[in-house]
C-alpha cells in the first residue's frame, strides 16, 4: 500500500512504541496513589510534560494532556467563552477552522453567544485587517488554526495573536496538523491557547494537550478529580504522554530534514499531475502551505470514485466531497475558497510523510492519469463540456 | 464499506458510455449535490432494446446506474416503469444508508429517460411516468 493520508494519521516509529511499552505493561500503577509503583508513573508524566513543554517553547505548568486534538479545541473554545462571559459574548473565528472548532462555535451561538467568521481569500488565508475590524468591546476570543487540514495554508498567527493581545482578547490557535510538521513556539507565536494532537506527528492516538498562557482565563473542562491541576479529571494515560513526548521530541529533531523532504515529495507531486493531467488546479496557496500537503481538483468527476479507483490501486489518500462524509455539500473549506460545488466535488488531498519515496509520487501520478481519464470517460459533466468545445 | 457487487459494478460498469442510436434520453441529479446520471434508451416495440448510461458521481452512482441499467436491458417500458429503488439495492446486495439516495436517483433517471420517450411520441409523460425528477425532490427520499 502507498499512504498518502498522513493528515488523517500516521504511522507511530518503533522507538515511540518501545517508549510506551513499560507503562503499557508492568508499570500499571495509577499515577495518584501514594505508593511508589503509582509515583514512577506520576514522574513518567511530569517528565512527558516538561519534555513537551520545552519543545513548544513553554513552561510545564501550562501543558494541560487532553484524550485528543478535538478535546483541546472544544475545551479552549467553551473554556475562554464561558469563562470570560462577564466581559462578553462576542467571539471570533475564520470560516475555515476544522469541525473540532466550527461545531463548538456553532454550539456557542445557541447559548447566546454572537460569532463573526472571518472569511479567506481565494488561498484560504485570513486577512490580519479583517479580524482586527470584527473585534468589538464585547469580543472575548479569537480561534485561528495554524494550519489548514484540507488545503494546508498556514496562517498569519503571530500577527492575529498580536492584535488579539493589544485588544486584550484570549487568542487560540489549532495547530492539531502544524506542531511537529513545521517549527511552532508559543513565546514567539504570542498565543494564549495552542491544541495540540499526537497521532498527527507519529505519536499514539488517543491524547493531545492543550498549551494555556500562565494567567488566561479558562474554565475546568472534566470534573471529577485533581488531575491535570484540577482542570480535566481523569486518570492519566501514561502511555499515551508518554509516547506523545517521544513522538514529538524525534519529529523536532529532524525538523528541518522532514520539512525538506515532505516539500519535494509534494512539489513533485503536484508538478507531476499538473503537467500530465488538464482541467485540474491546485487548492491552496503554492508557497504559503504545510511542506506535505498538496490538494487537487479535477473538473467532471467525483472525489469518492477517485479515491475508491485509488484504493483498488493499493493507494490510501483523502478527498473533501460530499459522499466521502455523508453529507450532500462538499467541504466547507474548498467551497471557502470560491470553488464551485462541482469542482470542490472532485477534489483529492494527498498528505506525504518524510517516510514517503519519489517511486511512490511517481506511481500515484501514473495511476491518476489512468483513473481520472477512466472517471471522466463515464462523466456526463465531460461529455458536456468537449460537445461544447466542438 | 460498499459490498462486493458495489465495487464490482463501480470498477466493471455495464452499459456505460452514449447510444449513437438512442431514441430517449433522461438526465437527473446536479453537479451542486455531486451526482449526475444521464441515461440513454433505443426502444422499439416497446422494448428497451439497447440501454447506456453516464454518471458523475460516487461509487454507489456508478454501481447503482450499472445496475439500473441491466435491471430493465431487455424489457418492456412497463417493466422498466415498475423498476423501485429497493430493486437496485437488493440486486447490488445493499447500500450504505447515507448512499440511498443514489439508488432512488437511479430509478428516477430510467423514469425520466421513458418520460423523453413518450415526449418524443407526442404524450404527455406525467399520467404514466409520474415525477419528473429534480435533485431536491430525489434527496428528499433519502434513507427510505
Amino acid at each position: 500500500m502507498i499512504y498518502v493520508d498522513n493528515a488523517a494519521t500516521t504511522k507511530m516509529s518503533k522507538e515511540v512504541l518501545d517508549s510506551m511499552m513499560p507503562y503499557l505493561t508492568e508499570s500499571y500503577g495509577n499515577a495518584s496513589s501514594i505508593y511508589s509503583f503509582g509515583q514512577q508513573n506520576r514522574a513518567a508524566i511530569e517528565n512527558a510534560r516538561e519534555t513537551v513543554a520545552n519543545l513548544i517553547g513553554a513552561k510545564p505548568s501550562e501543558i494541560f494532556f487532553t484524550g485528543c486534538g478535538s478535546e483541546a479545541d472544544n475545551w479552549a473554545i467553551f473554556g475562554a467563552a464561558r469563562k470570560n462571559i462577564k466581559k462578553g459574548k462576542h467571539l471570533i473565528t475564520s470560516v475555515i477552522e476544522h469541525h473540532a472548532v466550527l461545531h463548538c462555535f456553532q454550539q456557542l451561538e445557541k447559548e447566546g453567544f454572537t460569532v463573526t467568521y472571518i472569511p479567506v481569500d481565494s488561498e484560504g488565508l485570513v486577512n490580519v485587517e479583517d479580524v482586527k475590524n470584527a473585534i468589538t468591546p464585547e469580543t472575548t476570543l479569537i480561534s485561528i488554526m495554524m494550519a489548514n487540514n484540507e488545503i494546508g495554508t498556514i496562517q498569519p498567527i503571530k500577527e492575529i495573536a498580536q492584535i488579539a493581545k493589544e485588544n486584550n482578547i484570549v487568542f487560540h490557535t489549532d495547530a492539531v496538523q502544524a506542531v511537529g510538521h513545521i517549527p511552532v513556539n508559543v513565546e514567539d507565536l504570542g498565543v494564549n491557547l495552542l491544541s495540540v494532537s499526537a497521532h498527527k506527528f507519529e505519536g499514539p492516538k488517543g491524547v493531545g494537550f492543550l498549551y494555556v498562557k500562565t494567567g488566561t482565563w479558562l474554565s475546568q473542562f472534566m470534573y471529577g478529580g485533581a488531575q491535570e491541576r484540577n482542570k480535566r479529571a481523569g486518570t492519566e494515560n501514561v502511555a499515551g504522554v508518554v509516547g506523545m513526548a517521544t513522538a514529538l521530541k524525534i519529529a523536532t529533531e529532524n525538523l528541518d530534514a522532514n520539512m525538506d523532504k515532505c516539500y519535494k515529495l509534494r512539489e513533485r507531486f503536484i508538478d507531476g499531475v499538473l503537467s500530465n493531467i488538464k482541467h485540474c488546479r491546485l487548492n491552496g496557496s503554492r508557497t504559503k502551505r504545510l511542506p506535505g500537503n498538496a490538494n487537487i481538483s479535477f473538473e467532471f468527476i467525483e472525489g469518492e470514485s477517485l479515491l475508491l479507483s485509488l484504493d483498488l490501486a493499493g493507494i490510501a489518500a483523502s478527498s473533501g466531497s460530499a459522499c466521502t462524509s455523508g453529507s450532500l455539500d462538499p467541504s466547507h473549506v474548498l467551497l471557502a475558497i470560491g470553488l464551485p460545488h462541482a469542482i470542490a466535488h472532485g477534489s483529492l488531498r494527498a498528505s506525504f510523510s518524510h517516510g514517503n519515496t519519489f517511486e511512490e509520487v511517481d506511481k500515484i501520478v501514473e495511476e491518476l492519469i489512468k483513473i481520472v481519464q477512466r472517471l471522466r470517460d463515464m462523466s456526463p459533466l465531460y461529455e458536456d463540456y468537449l460537445k461544447g468545445k466542438k | 464499506m460498499y459490498s462486493e457487487k458495489v465495487m464490482d459494478h463501480f470498477s466493471n460498469p455495464r452499459n456505460v458510455g452514449e447510444l449513437e442510436n438512442a431514441n430517449a434520453v433522461g438526465e437527473v441529479g446536479n453537479a451542486k449535490c455531486g451526482d449526475i446520471m444521464k441515461i440513454y434508451m433505443f426502444i422499439e416495440d416497446d422494448i428497451i432494446k439497447d440501454i447506456k448510461f453516464k454518471t458523475f458521481g460516487c461509487g454507489a452512482a456508478v454501481a447503482t446506474s450499472s445496475m439500473a441499467t441491466e435491471l430493465v436491458k431487455g424489457k418492456t417500458i412497463n417493466e422498466a416503469l415498475e423498476l423501485t429503488n429497493k430493486a437496485v439495492v437488493e440486486a447490488l446486495d445493499g447500500l450504505p444508508p447515507v448512499k440511498m439516495h443514489c439508488s432512488v436517483l437511479a430509478e428516477e433517471a430510467i423514469r425520466s429517460c421513458l418520460a423523453d420517450y413518450y415526449r418524443r411520441q407526442g404524450i404527455d409523460p406525467t399520467p404514466i411516468v409520474g415525477c419528473s425528477c429534480n435533485c431536491e425532490e430525489c434527496h428528499a427520499h433519502d434513507h427510505e
